[in-house]
């Protein structure tokens, strides 16, 4: 590839949405969860993703992180096709995700979740490892070190020999969100970060999440179900019923939607 | 001070080791009782390996016996085909029985491993009846396999500093490995499987390699049974004897390095010590005695007699600088 050609791809590049999906859908047996779904994200966008229970908003999350293959359609990032590949792969090229229901590795410490996040990186291989080399202690000593210092940007530092399960809620989640941005990834996908937290909670995670995406230029993706969340921090929301897009634009704007309301509270009829 | 820490313990495996054969020289350890012990860390050796399929990667196998017989009758027909007395023959059954299951591991493990929890079990008690009928009949394609009459003359060739290094051996190896980046991504997987592969670690390769190494440690203790005894027989390595090695390390507690070494040993002890212990009379309720132990044991300590902890020198340590 000459240089101009490079130079004019990285233009191309910067003029492409990060994540490009088109007319994803994703039948369950006679079910559909999602149904012709479009939606672009560009580079550093901070998007809700709302919608009643049910509603495929989950189903969307699993599709774009490879834990679906999709019925049809396709899901580009960077470009790249990504559909039909394997979850980890896709993580390694930079889409990490939270779950609804926190999804840590429960016995293993607040380090060891940090440190297995750092595994893609390790380069040693079995024989290293078996006899502990020297070339093993020392990518050992700088994995830790560095799993430290990462820990340490989300005020976990005092906590990493504690075993993660019995951390506090609030800090569950933190760890969490700590572990998807290891690798350091250009997406993340928030699947309900402020479920079960209280006021207070919920305040310090919205500080979170705005901090983090500028220190780690990211683009995030947030499945949300409380409107505070929704309404102060995201700069668009997409709203979903029934599998499909019913609704999006700037939060403001949903909000006053007659099908979103519909959607939300049911149809209303005026007698007369 | 690092090296000091390794020569202590090189220090302490060789004090024990010669404590023991002195012991074994004086007869104080009878050959009987020397064949007993050496029998309890050839199990131990099998248990360490399900305990990392199982125990560490979380992957529910009740085909163990399987790959403990494929190391035993391969390494037996090597020796029976090269009839040398040379100690190097037990080397090269060893590496060979750990070669075979592993390969075998391998193969079969590339369709079974997406199975999950009790259905991967259903299909790896399935291959372990499979080879248990195959050792039935590898008369008809091997006469000197013997099939159903079993195996006869195998060069004795296993000797207590065989199995005594072999399994120290085994538990350093494991050790290193679980205490390593691809431990704890093998760990991951019976943590949270969804999660692992959340945070890009490949679970069908990690759960293959874990598998693979779980099932050569099988090969390699099989390979040491069958010149322990010079006999094998196809009903030594049916499912009950794969259910006997996953009741050792749950008893031991899964993950627990300590808990598998600790309760091979007692159980091969126990299960000939009431031989010793109990009268003529009741000898034969020596059956009822030992499940009897495992619901109360299981009942006083559910999370095995460990409940994953280690001991001292084998608790992993933060490697810093």
């Amino acid at each position: 590839m000459t240089q101009l050609q490079k130079g004019v791809q990285k233009v191309q590049n910067c003029s492409r949405p990060l994540l490009a999906i088109r007319k994803l859908t994703k039948y369950f047996g006679g079910l559909k969860a999602v149904a012709n779904f479009d939606l672009d994200l560009n580079q550093g966008e901070l998007v809700g993703l709302i919608g009643p229970n049910g509603a495929g908003k989950t189903t969307v999350f699993n599709l774009i992180t490879g834990m679906y293959i999709p019925t049809t359609g396709s899901i580009k990032f960077q470009g790249e096709e990504i559909t039909g590949l394997k979850p980890h792969k896709i993580a390694r090229l930079g889409i990490t995700r939270t779950f609804q229901n926190i999804r840590l590795f429960p016995e293993l410490t607040v380090l060891d979740n940090v440190r297995i996040a750092y595994h893609h990186h390790t380069q040693c291989g079995l024989f290293h490892t078996l006899f502990r080399t020297r070339t093993f202690r020392h990518e050992e000593q700088e994995l830790t070190q560095k799993a430290k210092e990462f820990l340490a940007i989300f005020g976990l530092e005092t906590r990493w020999n504690e075993i993660s399960k019995n951390l506090p809620y609030g800090e569950q989640r933190r760890l969490e969100i700590a572990r998807a941005l290891v690798s350091e990834p250009k997406l993340l996908l928030l699947d309900e970060p402020a479920a079960g937290m209280n006021p207070f909670e919920v305040n310090q995670l919205m500080q979170l999440i705005a901090w983090i995406r500028d220190r780690f230029r990211l683009t995030i993706l947030l499945i949300e179900h409380q409107m505070r969340v929704v309404m102060g921090i995201c700069e668009r929301v997409v709203v979903m019923d029934f599998g499909e897009i019913i609704a999006q634009g700037k939060p403001e704007e949903v909000q006053n939607d007659p099908k979103v309301i519909e959607a939300y509270l049911g149809k209303v009829t005026v007698a007369g | 001070m690092k090296y000091f820490q390794a020569l202590k313990l090189i220090g302490l495996i060789l004090v024990v080791y010669l404590v023991l054969q002195f012991l074994i020289i004086l007869e104080i350890i009878n050959p009987y009782w020397q064949q007993i012990l050496c029998c309890a860390l050839i199990i131990a050796v099998s248990a360490l390996g399900l305990n990392l399929i199982y125990g560490f990667t979380g992957q529910f196998s009740l085909g163990h016996a399987a790959f403990y017989g494929l190391g035993a009758y391969l390494s037996a027909y090597i020796s029976k085909t090269i009839q040398s007395g040379s100690p190097l023959v037990l080397l090269l059954g060893m590496t060979s029985g750990a070669i075979l299951s592993g390969l075998v591991a391998f193969l079969i493990g590339l369709p079974i491993l997406r199975l999950r929890s009790d259905y991967l079990g259903i299909a790896t008690l399935g291959f372990g009846i499979i080879v248990k009928i195959f050792f039935d009949n590898a008369d008809a394609l091997i006469p000197s396999l013997g099939g159903s009459r079993g195996m006869i003359g195998i060069p004795k060739l296993t000797t207590f500093a065989w199995v005594y290094f072999i399994f120290i051996i085994a538990v350093i190896l494991l050790r290193n490995l679980v205490d390593s980046s691809i431990g704890r991504a093998l760990v991951s997987i019976r943590e949270d499987e969804v999660a692992a592969e959340a945070v890009g670690i490949n679970t069908t390769k990690y759960k293959t390699i874990g598998f693979i190494i779980g099932c050569s440690y099988a090969g390699v203790a099989g390979a040491l049974y069958a010149h322990l005894y010079s006999f094998l027989h196809p009903a030594n390595f049916d499912f009950l004897k794969s259910i006997d090695v996953m009741l050792i390390i749950v008893l031991g507690g899964l993950g627990s390095i300590s808990g598998t070494i600790i309760t091979a040993i007692a159980w091969t002890f126990l299960l000939e010590g009431l031989r010793v212990v109990l009268p003529e009379a009741i000898l034969d309720w020596r059956l009822v005695i030992y499940p009897l132990l495992l619901i109360i044991v299981m009942l006083i300590r559910p999370k095995g007699i460990f409940g994953g902890k280690e001991f001292k020198l084998l608790r992993p340590k933060l490697i810093t600088k």
